[in-house]
């Protein structure tokens, strides 16, 4: 008897302990690490090879989003030592798994600075991994090059933000919407730091623009039933939902939206973090209809993203998908190859004053690293998602737009920034 | 009012979709004592089976023939799961009994393995089920109250398996030895009980329950390796507050769970009303450490 409510004791505390961790993900199982050569005496681009490193979730909840990523980078590498390398020498990647554990991240890069002497990072998905990574880079003096759209103001001089900031996605698609259909805007977000972060601006921007807020929801990561919050959206009628949610979450959302009986026909929704890999894991049947914002899509057409879709699907297999930070991790691998072949060397100072102003064809058209912020100037493009899972481009920014982290062009986003 | 009707609606098809996650883990960790950390990768398996079903009956079946898939995979994802476990319950969780804290530990452990082999299997995104197209729309009430069939079916579904585990554990045969050995193992054991056949049936129904609730939730949630971990916490919640050792309380315990954490997002937001449900449930257990539905009886130690 009594041995028995201590053990439901005992479970009622080990739960509530479950859901405080439940946002950093319970998971910690650590793939073998591939390509790694530990035993060798740390050199930095000696002999006839240069190691970088390559820092993503390999298991866990990110890696839905990160393997693919991974995959790419792997594909760049792959090309530019089959093609002679950098500066003569081949590329060594060294594959590190962050386990979608945020001080695992941390871990994992102090290893591959200290130990590995890499020349440089392509890692990080989530805002959090990235937060947890930039300290190390920073006392180490590393490079790492970041590669998803994230929620802007922030530019540390070690990280190449090589992915979108919120005035190349997220303010051009909420004055896209505001002109094209309709002011009341509804908010939603998954509870973290860059939804929360994207929403101050775009409250900022209604404010400013003529927009009106219907309503602001966040729900825990992971979060799977959308009821309350679809009756709430039912309730407050918005004209468009602009949408925030990260991963799985998505998923849950969009099904149970299309039986609430609501279509894209009913009401505009924009995700920012739905791209053409999570539209096969939700359906395109439930998504026909709803936009999203971003640089790139494997149905952008370039001559240079015709090439690296071909080589993608090659390597890969023919059912796989191209998307935005896809993209955005190959285009940093040659990002990187250029600056080292410009400055000479793969010393961390030397590259980053090598890299102001370099350009690149990549696959989402012409691409720039900024010379103030480390950022890069990038297409922006709202797409429409279509029967077989692809986007159709409804507009796009006619030119590259440059990074502005900090948002310091807009009038009405002073005082955001926080710093 | 429109508002009140549906939350009332989603009040109950969210308790109903806890008691569907939660009736396996009753059977498994309520009756059998065993804290099954890998509850949610049976869940996970349900959810792959049907994909694989739906896989076959598009590739194989006749098109008219597809819409039938759903069923033939709700029969199908208990059987898989079902299967995977008797074999967990053959080769580990024997060896566990009336050692909590290891199973868990184990248990937890087979979780993280199964969760890497559908990552190797299937890989690490999402993949699509597409619901059969008799369970798309919903019943119109008013022009702005939609009841989804999906979510009609679930109820319908658990009051099904609810009935079902019912008649099976109190009306038949094998349900009387499997109440007996989980009262008083050894006494039914000299009665002439095979305590070990009970137990790897007893587990394998266990599981081959949340196979089933994994197939239903492909109707509304995300279908990948991870996402035992999104239920296993709130089936365990259920469980522990309804009391374990009894179905009833497990009812009750959804029941709660879902029209109260319905009612505080209403009012408040998810994240929130997520905090405040698990207050409430603390504060309950502190004054009723048993749960609502306490099991009067010796025989549980």
């Amino acid at each position: 008897m009594k041995k028995q409510s201590v053990i439901v004791k005992g479970w009622a505390s080990f739960v509530l302990c479950a859901i405080l961790m439940s946002g950093c993900v319970t998971e910690k199982d650590t793939a073998p690490t591939a390509g790694a050569d530990n035993g060798s005496p740390p050199v930095e681009a000696a002999g006839d090879s240069i190691k970088v490193g390559i820092l993503h979730s390999l298991s866990g909840t990110m890696a839905i989003s990160e393997v693919s990523v991974k995959d790419a980078e792997m594909l760049a590498i792959e090309e530019i030592n089959a093609a002679g390398g950098v500066l003569g020498k081949q590329i060594e990647p060294v594959i590190e798994d962050g386990a979608s554990d945020w001080p695992t991240f941390a871990e994992k890069a102090g290893k591959l600075l200290q130990q590995d002497k890499v020349a440089a990072v392509f890692g990080g998905w989530t805002s959090a991994s990235r937060k947890a990574m930039l300290p190390v880079f920073e006392q180490n003096h590393g490079l790492l090059f970041y590669p998803v759209q994230y929620e802007g103001l922030e530019s540390s001089p070690n990280i190449f933000y090589t992915g979108a900031t919120t005035n190349q996605q997220i303010v051009p698609s909420v004055s896209w919407l505001l002109e094209n259909r309709g002011k009341k805007m509804f908010l939603l977000g998954s509870d973290y730091v860059f939804p929360r972060t994207a929403n101050k601006i775009i409250k900022a921007q209604l404010t400013a623009e003529g927009g009106e807020l219907a309503g602001e929801e966040y729900t825990p990561l992971g979060h799977t039933d959308f009821s309350t919050i679809i009756a709430k959206i039912k309730e407050a009628k918005p004209d468009i939902v602009y949408n925030t949610l990260n991963g799985d979450s998505n998923v849950a959302f969009f099904k149970q939206l299309k039986d609430a009986g609501i279509t894209s026909k009913d009401m505009t929704t924009l995700s920012v973090s739905v791209a053409e890999e999570e539209i096969r894991g939700i359906g395109a049947d439930i998504l026909e209809g709803h936009l999203a914002a971003w640089n790139y899509y494997q149905s952008t057409d370039t001559s240079e993203n015709k090439a690296f879709v071909d080589k993608y699907k090659a390597k890969y297999g023919a059912d796989r998908v191209t998307a935005d930070p896809i993209e955005a991790g190959y285009t940093a691998v040659y990002l990187w190859k250029a600056a080292v072949e410009k400055a000479g060397t793969t010393d961390v100072d030397k590259v980053k004053e090598a890299a102001k102003g370099i350009e690149f064809a990549a696959p989402e058209g012409k691409v720039t690293i900024d010379g103030d912020n480390q950022h890069i100037h990038k297409t922006v493009r709202i797409g429409e998602v279509q029967a077989d899972g692809q986007f159709k481009e409804l507009w796009n920014s006619g030119e590259p737009v440059k990074p502005d982290p900090y948002l310091k062009t807009y009038d009405w986003a002073k005082g955001l920034s926080g710093e | 009012m429109d508002m009140t009707i549906l939350q009332v609606f989603n009040g109950l098809s969210v308790s109903s979709i806890l008691l569907l996650i939660a009736l396996g883990l009753a059977v498994t960790f309520g009756l059998m004592n065993v804290i099954n950390m890998a509850h949610g990768e049976l869940i996970m398996i349900g959810a792959y089976s049907t994909y694989v079903t739906q896989g076959l009956f598009s590739a194989y079946m006749p098109k008219s023939w597809f819409d039938t898939y759903f069923i033939a995979a709700l029969l199908v994802s208990f059987m898989v799961a079902a299967a995977v476990g008797w074999l967990l319950e053959m080769v580990l969780i024997r060896h566990l009994y009336g050692r909590p804290l290891d199973s868990l530990l184990a248990t937890w452990g087979v979780g993280m393995m199964l969760q890497q082999i559908a990552r190797f299997i299937f890989g690490a995104p999402n993949v699509a089920v597409t619901s059969p197209s008799w369970l798309n729309g919903g019943l119109a009430i008013t022009s702005s109250i939609i009841l989804p069939y999906k979510r009609l079916f679930i109820v319908l579904l658990v009051a099904v398996v609810l009935t079902a585990m019912y008649l099976y554990i109190y009306r038949t045969v094998q349900g009387r030895r499997m109440r007996a050995v989980m009262q008083n193992r050894s006494m039914a054991g000299c009665l002439g009980i095979s305590t070990r056949r009970v137990d790897g049936l007893t587990f394998a129904i266990g599981s081959g329950i949340a196979g089933i609730a994994g197939c239903a939730l492909t109707l509304l949630g995300p279908i990948g390796p991870s996402i035992g971990t999104y239920y296993i916490v709130d089936a365990f919640m259920v469980v522990v507050l309804g009391g374990v050792g009894k179905l009833v309380g497990t009812v009750a315990g959804a029941l709660g769970i879902g029209v109260f954490n319905t009612l505080f997002e209403t009012y408040t937001s998810a994240s929130i009303g997520k905090v405040l449900v698990f207050a409430c449930i603390v504060a309950f257990l502190q004054w009723k450490p048993r749960g609502l539905v306490a099991l009067r009886t010796r025989s549980l130690d």
